[in-house]
């Protein structure tokens, strides 16, 4: 399994697969940075259809600037959005 | 009784309803569910209204006290913003199988909570959330659009701050520590409580001033 740490740069998966999925839309193939490392959670995706959730994901907290996300956003450049992605969805730049 | 003191044609009443049908699929599948938890003593009537009576014991108060010992007492704000799950629990609250992520807001940072995918809210430590929480558009736009969402609630965040949206998107839920008001050095931490409003706990405005 792929680890990541705080600082990492990752890119989420840009792919759209039929299911329960916790990885909105509007992030998959951004870049962003990881914070931090929340733990190690069951996969929702195999618990929403009766599964056990193993193997357990590892959760991270990533970091997006606003700009990555909405090339038209009207807010500062400063401006981010933090979201919880698992470890799955995100590959290391 | 409530004495009647308004006028009717000023306020109309709805008319009572004269068909308390259950309508929708949820609502009779709950109802079947929970009628067959009770028939096989799974579960009592008493045990269900205690927990609906706890559930409701549970408002923007409560979250309101975490914030006014966080302002006043610095060793307890580093615990809650260690580990909230953990820190909490001094108020006799828990988080179930959620966590706890408390975000401190700061004159660089200004932290707002949105969940784009369902309506993940810090229940355990505010309550039911509002219904505009929940809707498409608050869900879509304070993603895409946050600062102008805020405006509309009134509060307008500097463009030299940063604003940090937080989207729930697992098992965290996000409860933001909001800056304390100035010229609240004098108050207790019971009345800096009274300051503390549940959006601003969202982070869609800001503490009432003193």
């Amino acid at each position: 399994m792929t680890q990541f740490n705080p600082g990492d740069r990752v890119r989420v998966r840009e792919d759209f697969p039929p299911g329960h999925i916790r990885t909105p839309v509007y992030v998959r193939g951004k870049t962003g940075v990881v914070k931090r490392k929340f733990g190690v959670f069951p996969n929702p995706e195999l618990l929403a259809i009766g599964r056990d959730g193993m193997p357990a994901k590892a959760l991270y907290e990533v970091r997006f600037r606003q700009k990555d996300l909405w090339p038209d956003y009207s807010g500062s450049g400063a401006d981010t959005l933090d979201i919880d992605i698992y470890e799955h969805w995100l590959a290391k730049l | 009784m409530q004495e009647h003191t308004h006028s009717h044609d000023e306020m109309p009443h709805a008319p009572p309803a004269q068909d308390e049908k259950i309508h929708s699929y949820y609502q009779v599948l709950g109802l079947a569910l929970k009628e067959l938890l009770i028939e096989k003593k799974i579960i009592t009537p008493a045990e269900i209204r205690q927990a609906i009576e706890f559930r409701d014991s549970i408002t923007p108060a409560t979250g309101a006290k975490i914030v006014a010992r966080a302002w006043t007492d610095h060793a307890y704000k580093q615990r809650l913003l260690a580990n909230g799950t953990e820190a909490i629990k001094e108020f006799g609250l828990d988080m179930g199988a959620t966590e706890l992520v408390v975000v401190e807001n700061t004159p660089a940072v200004h932290h707002v909570i949105v969940c784009t995918l369902c309506s993940c809210y810090p229940r355990a430590v505010l309550g039911l959330p509002p219904s505009w929480y929940k809707s498409r558009e608050y869900r879509a736009r304070a993603v895409r659009e946050p600062r102008a969402v805020l405006r509309e609630f009134g509060t307008v965040i500097p463009e030299s701050v940063e604003l940090r949206v937080h989207d729930s998107t697992a098992d965290m839920r996000y409860l933001v520590l909001p800056m304390r008001p100035e010229g609240t050095g004098k108050l207790t931490e019971q009345q800096l409580a009274a300051l503390v409003t549940r959006d601003s706990m969202i982070g869609v405005s800001l503490p009432k001033s003193a």
